[in-house]
C-alpha cells in the first residue's frame, strides 16, 4: 500500500511540487502499480541470487588515460546561471 | 554516576592518484582552472555510460591487501541518491552492500602498547565536486560550483568503533595514511583534501558494554583538530548526560575558530539514500590471480620498514620510527645510505638539521634543496677533517638555501677546518696569555676552565679550528707555559 505520505515524502525527496490532486492521483496510481508488481512475491526466491545486472557481463574497464575535455565556454553557455567559469547555484541549506 | 569512556570510529576517505577520472577519461589532478577538467559523463549529460578505470581497482585491491583486508571475489556498484549540486546526477556511484573489502585491521601504539583497530569496509566511489561559499553554507547568498573533481576516485575507509582516546583516533588516522602513502596510491594530503576524515563518537558509562547514542563530526581538517574536535565533542556529549539529558543522533560540523562542534541543519530528510545496484555498470569479479599480481606490487609497508631499520641498521627504535612515518623520509634516508653507509650519522643528520630546515621553510623531504648526494659528499668532508661537526652545519645551511655543492659552499665561504699547528699556536697562544685566571683555574684541576679557553679558540677562527688538535695544543701550551 502507497500511502498520502509516502508520495509526499518522495516527491520532497526528487524536488518535485505537487498539488493536492496529483497527490491524490499518484497515491492511487502507484498503488496499482506495486499491486500490479506485488504478484512476483508469489514466486519462491529461497535459492535464487540477488542479481546484479540484467547483462551476462562482468570486468568492462577502461585503461587509465586522460583523454579530451569539453570546452568549459560552451559548457557553461548552457548554464541556467554562472559566475566567472563557475556554475552558480542558489543556496543549499 | 562514575567516569565515562568514548567510543569513537573513523570514515576515511582518500582519493586515489589515477591519471584519469573513476568513470571517463577527464584528468583526475587537483587544481586546475574552475570547470576544464570535464566532459559529458562527469557532467551527467543525458545519454552517457560509465566505464571503470582499471587502475582504481587495483589501487583499491593494493589498499586492501595493506590493510589486511579479506577481498571480495564479487562486488558491485550502486546508487546512493541525494540531490546537492555538488554532483550533476543527483546520485553518485558508490558500493553499498557488497564493497570491495571488508574485515581488515592496522595496529597502533598506545600508551598501553601495540593495539589492534579493526577495518570494517574498503569501497570505491566517485568524488563530489566542490562548492565554493561566501562565508559559511548557511549565510552565503548563493554558491560557486567546480566540477573539476567530480568523479575523481575515491576510497572510503571505515573502521570498528574500537578507539577509546582521541588520541587514539589520531594514532589510528595517521597510521592509516601512512601505509596508504606507502602504497603509493595517493597523496593524502589534508589540506588538498585528498585525505578526508569524520569522526563517529559517544559516550557510555565505564564498564558498560552497550553503545551510546553516536554524533558525526566532519568538517576536520587536519589531525591536530581531529584531536581537539573529538575531545570537545566528549564533553559536550558527557556534559548532557550528566545533567540527566539525551544525546541526539545528528551530524555535527567541526568549527576550527572557535573550537566547538555544532550541529549540521540539512533540508534533506534524515538519510534516505535510496540505494540500488548501478545498472549501467556490471559487477567487478577479482580473481585469486588478480589479486596476487597485485600483490607482488606492494612495497614494503611502515612497521615491516621500522622493523628492518632496527634490524638491518641497528637504529635505536625512536629513529626508525620518525624514519618510517613517511615513505619519502625512508626513500631520502635510504638514498643517503646507498652513498654513505653509516647509518646512524645520516639518521641523526635526516631527523635533525635537515628536519629542522624543512619545517622551518615548509618543505616537503621529497622537494628537498639538499639532495642526498650532496648530503653524503658533506658527511665525507667531515671525515676528512675539511670541516668540523659545527662549521658542517653552516654548510650545510647554506647548501639548503642555495642548493650549491656542499664542496663549492666551503671552498666560496672559506670554511675549510684550520689544521695547520703552526697558525693554531699562535691563537691558542694569545688566548693563553689574555686569560690568565681561567688558566689558574684550570691548573687547579677546573676541567671547566679548559671549555671556556676552547671556545675562545673557536671564537677568533670562527668555528674553524679542528677540536681535536686545538684540545691537545691547549693543553700542551698551559703545561709549557712558565708559571
Amino acid at each position: 500500500m502507497i500511502t498520502r505520505k509516502d508520495v509526499e515524502h518522495v516527491a520532497l525527496l526528487g524536488r518535485l511540487e505537487l498539488s493536492e490532486e496529483e497527490i491524490e492521483v499518484y497515491t492511487k496510481q502507484l498503488g496499482r502499480i506495486l499491486d500490479y508488481a506485488s504478484v512476483l512475491n508469489e514466486l519462491d526466491t529461497e535459492n535464487v541470487p540477488p542479481m546484479a545486472h540484467v547483462l551476462p557481463l562482468q570486468n568492462v574497464f577502461r585503461q587509465d588515460a586522460v583523454g579530451r575535455h569539453l570546452d568549459p565556454e560552451a559548457v557553461l553557455s548552457h548554464a541556467p546561471d554562472r559566475e566567472d567559469r563557475f556554475f552558480r547555484v542558489p543556496r543549499l541549506v | 554516576m562514575g567516569k565515562y569512556e568514548p567510543v569513537i570510529g573513523l570514515e576515511i576517505h582518500a582519493e586515489l592518484k589515477t591519471e584519469s577520472k573513476i568513470f571517463c577519461p577527464s584528468s583526475a589532478r587537483f587544481g586546475g582552472e574552475p570547470n576544464t577538467y570535464i566532459c559529458p559523463v562527469c557532467l551527467g549529460l543525458p545519454g552517457v555510460l560509465p566505464v571503470l578505470n582499471k587502475k582504481v581497482v587495483e589501487y583499491a585491491v593494493m589498499a586492501a591487501l595493506a590493510l589486511n583486508c579479506e577481498i571480495a571475489r564479487f562486488c558491485k556498484f550502486d546508487r546512493k541518491n541525494y540531490y546537492y549540486p555538488d554532483l550533476p546526477k543527483n546520485y553518485q556511484i558508490s558500493q553499498y552492500d557488497l564493497p570491495l573489502a571488508q574485515y581488515g585491521f592496522l595496529e597502533i601504539d598506545t600508551e598501553n602498547g601495540r593495539k589492534r583497530i579493526g577495518i570494517t569496509r574498503i569501497h570505491i566511489e566517485e568524488d563530489a565536486g566542490k562548492l565554493l561559499h561566501q562565508g559559511t553554507v548557511t549565510t552565503t547568498p548563493y554558491s560557486l560550483v567546480d566540477y573539476n573533481r567530480t568523479g575523481v576516485p575515491l576510497l572510503e575507509i571505515v573502521s570498528e568503533p574500537d578507539m577509546r582516546s582521541p588520541e587514539e583516533a589520531r594514532a589510528y588516522a595517521e597510521k592509516l595514511r601512512s601505509i596508504i602513502q606507502f602504497t603509493g596510491i595517493s597523496d593524502c594530503k589534508m589540506e588538498e583534501g585528498s585525505l578526508r576524515v569524520d569522526a563517529n563518537v559517544s559516550v557510555r558509562p565505564l564498564g558498560s558494554k552497550e553503545l551510546g547514542v553516536k554524533t558525526e563530526i566532519k568538517n576536520v581538517n587536519s589531525f591536530r583538530a581531529l584531536v581537539r574536535a573529538l575531545e570537545y565533542e566528549i564533553e559536550r556529549q558527557v556534559a548532557i548526560l550528566k545533567d540527566g539529558g539525551r544525546i541526539v543522533q545528528e551530524t555535527r560540523t567541526w568549527d576550527e575558530g572557535k573550537g566547538v562542534t555544532l550541529p549540521l541543519r540539512s533540508k534533506e530528510e534524515a538519510h534516505d539514500y535510496r540505494y540500488f545496484p548501478e545498472p549501467d555498470l556490471p559487477p567487478l569479479v577479482i580473481t585469486k590471480e588478480w589479486v596476487e599480481e597485485v600483490y607482488r606490487g606492494l612495497p614494503e609497508l611502515p612497521d615491516a620498514r621500522r622493523e628492518r631499520y632496527v634490524r638491518e641498521y641497528g637504529l635505536p627504535a625512536y629513529d626508525a620510527g620518525v624514519l618510517t612515518a613517511s615513505r619519502e623520509v625512508g626513500d631520502y634516508f635510504e638514498a643517503c645510505l646507498r652513498l654513505y653507509p653509516q647509518p646512524k650519522t645520516v639518521s641523526n643528520w635526516v631527523m635533525g638539521e635537515l628536519a629542522r630546515l624543512l619545517n622551518a621553510t615548509n618543505t616537503e623531504i621529497a622537494d628537498s634543496p639538499v639532495k642526498p648526494e650532496q648530503l653524503a659528499d658533506l658527511l665525507r668532508l667531515i671525515d676528512k677533517g675539511v670541516v668540523s661537526g659545527k662549521i658542517a652545519k653552516t654548510v650545510f645551511e647554506e647548501v639548503f638555501r642555495t642548493g650549491k655543492d656542499p664542496q663549492a659552499v666551503v671552498k666560496e665561504q672559506g670554511l675549510v677546518q684550520i689544521t695547520d699547528e703552526a697558525a693554531l699556536k699562535t691563537i691558542i697562544d694569545e688566548v693563553i696569555a689574555a686569560n690568565p685566571k681561567v688558566v689558574a683555574d684550570y691548573r687547579e684541576g677546573k676541567e671547566k676552565a679548559l671549555g671556556f679557553l676552547i671556545g675562545q679558540v673557536m671564537k677568533s677562527t670562527k668555528g674553524k679550528a679542528n677540536p681535536a688538535i686545538v684540545n691537545r695544543l691547549l693543553k700542551e701550551g698551559i703545561e709549557n707555559k712558565e708559571i
